[in-house]
């Protein structure tokens, strides 16, 4: 699938810039986006050092236990057969704070976590696995419990009230949510019945 | 409100280092021991970064995702997007900077408390940038097959397209 969508984000980018008369610029992109991406690497690598070394203390002193302990009802319906006891379901619930607060760089490197561990229970490792899956899509569709960069920047150019989009925004990654999780579990269910038939 | 969230994360982090030494817990030996598995991880992602950001800027420099926005306007008529959030929506699933620039052009061509104003803003506080997650979580530990990921995530995306165009009206 991404091997597709790849293929044809480049190559409608060039056909359009044919059209479009753009191939300067776009010769210029293709050049400049490595070091863009060597940039990005190295910003994201700084606030994964930072919430790997902080996760490292909750984790011994056992804050994560509390914060799973809490979390683990609403866990419990996306990823039924997940022992939320186990290592896996903490950094899930890890992560899901964080996008809950609106800490978008918190919850990067804290799902990075939680993937190491989910790949260390998959069977097969080139293949995502059901949990897998629902995770990145329940990453995908992010529910923010508060807004904080959206907020900001409403603020900045003016908003009367910057907060008061939150309600909206709520129904509407909750609708997100719903959906894109429920087209992930039927789409598992229907594959795994292909794969018994053969 | 506006400075109750400031506090969210000094006081996370506060908290993180105080009930660790609470529980008579080496702090700083085990923050470096949690940031060097950082490290490692960091330093993997960098081939699946070059993929990602190479796709997505020439996505946006040649023109692609205009010629894209251009299509789906009939889409966006039918519901209920406004024409003027289009190319936020297009953009957002795909390039989180180019998501935040475009969302800021939008607050300022037509002010936040407009109704085009609104829908953007819903649209960036409910949605994260799908590829980026995909490309990122999976190239880290090494998945090449991502079943169906991408149909899904991108389907919760229209959800919160056609949601947030919804909410914004009648909310």
């Amino acid at each position: 699938m991404i091997n597709y969508i790849w293929s044809f984000m480049v190559v409608f980018s060039v056909i359009s810039a044919i059209f479009g008369g753009n191939m300067q610029v776009l010769s210029n992109a293709i050049i400049s986006s490595a070091s863009d991406a060597v940039n990005l690497c190295i910003r994201l690598g700084g606030t994964i050092c930072l919430w790997g070394g902080l996760m490292e203390i909750a984790e011994e002193s056992g804050l994560t236990d509390a914060v799973c302990r809490i979390l683990s009802p609403l866990l419990k319906i996306v990823f039924p057969k997940m022992d939320m006891k186990g290592k896996t379901a903490k950094a899930i619930s890890m992560n899901v704070t964080a996008n809950m607060l609106g800490l978008g760089n918190a919850a990067t490197p804290l799902g990075l976590e939680a993937m190491r561990r989910l790949q260390g229970e998959n069977g097969k490792k080139e293949k995502a696995s059901a949990d897998m899956i629902k995770f990145v899509v329940m990453n995908s569709a992010a529910f923010h419990l508060i807004p904080t960069t959206v907020a900001a920047l409403r603020r900045d150019y003016g908003s009367e009230n910057p907060f008061d989009i939150m309600p909206a925004s709520w129904i509407s990654s909750a609708a997100a949510l719903t959906v894109g999780l429920t087209a992930a579990i039927i789409m598992i269910k229907i594959s795994e019945g292909i794969s018994c038939r053969k | 409100m506006q400075k109750i969230t400031a506090f969210i994360l000094p006081i996370i982090t506060a908290v993180i280092i105080i009930f660790g030494l609470f529980k008579r817990i080496k702090v700083f030996d085990c923050f470096l021991c949690g940031a060097k598995k950082g490290f490692h991880s960091a330093v993997g992602l960098l081939p699946a970064l070059v993929g990602l950001v190479l796709g997505v800027t020439m996505l946006r420099e040649s023109g692609a995702l205009s010629v894209i926005t251009k299509m789906l306007e009939p889409l966006a008529e039918i519901s209920g997007i406004p024409v003027d959030v289009l190319p936020l929506a297009v953009i957002s699933p795909v390039s989180g900077s180019g998501s935040l620039t475009m969302f800021e052009q939008i607050l300022r061509d037509f002010g936040p408390d407009s109704i085009q104003g609104r829908v953007a803003s819903i649209i960036m506080g409910s949605t994260e940038t799908t590829f980026f997650a995909v490309t990122v979580y999976y190239g880290s530990v090494g998945i090449r097959k991502s079943g169906c990921t991408v149909p899904a995530a991108l389907l919760a995306d229209m959800t919160s397209f056609v949601m947030s165009a919804f909410c914004a009206r009648f909310l």
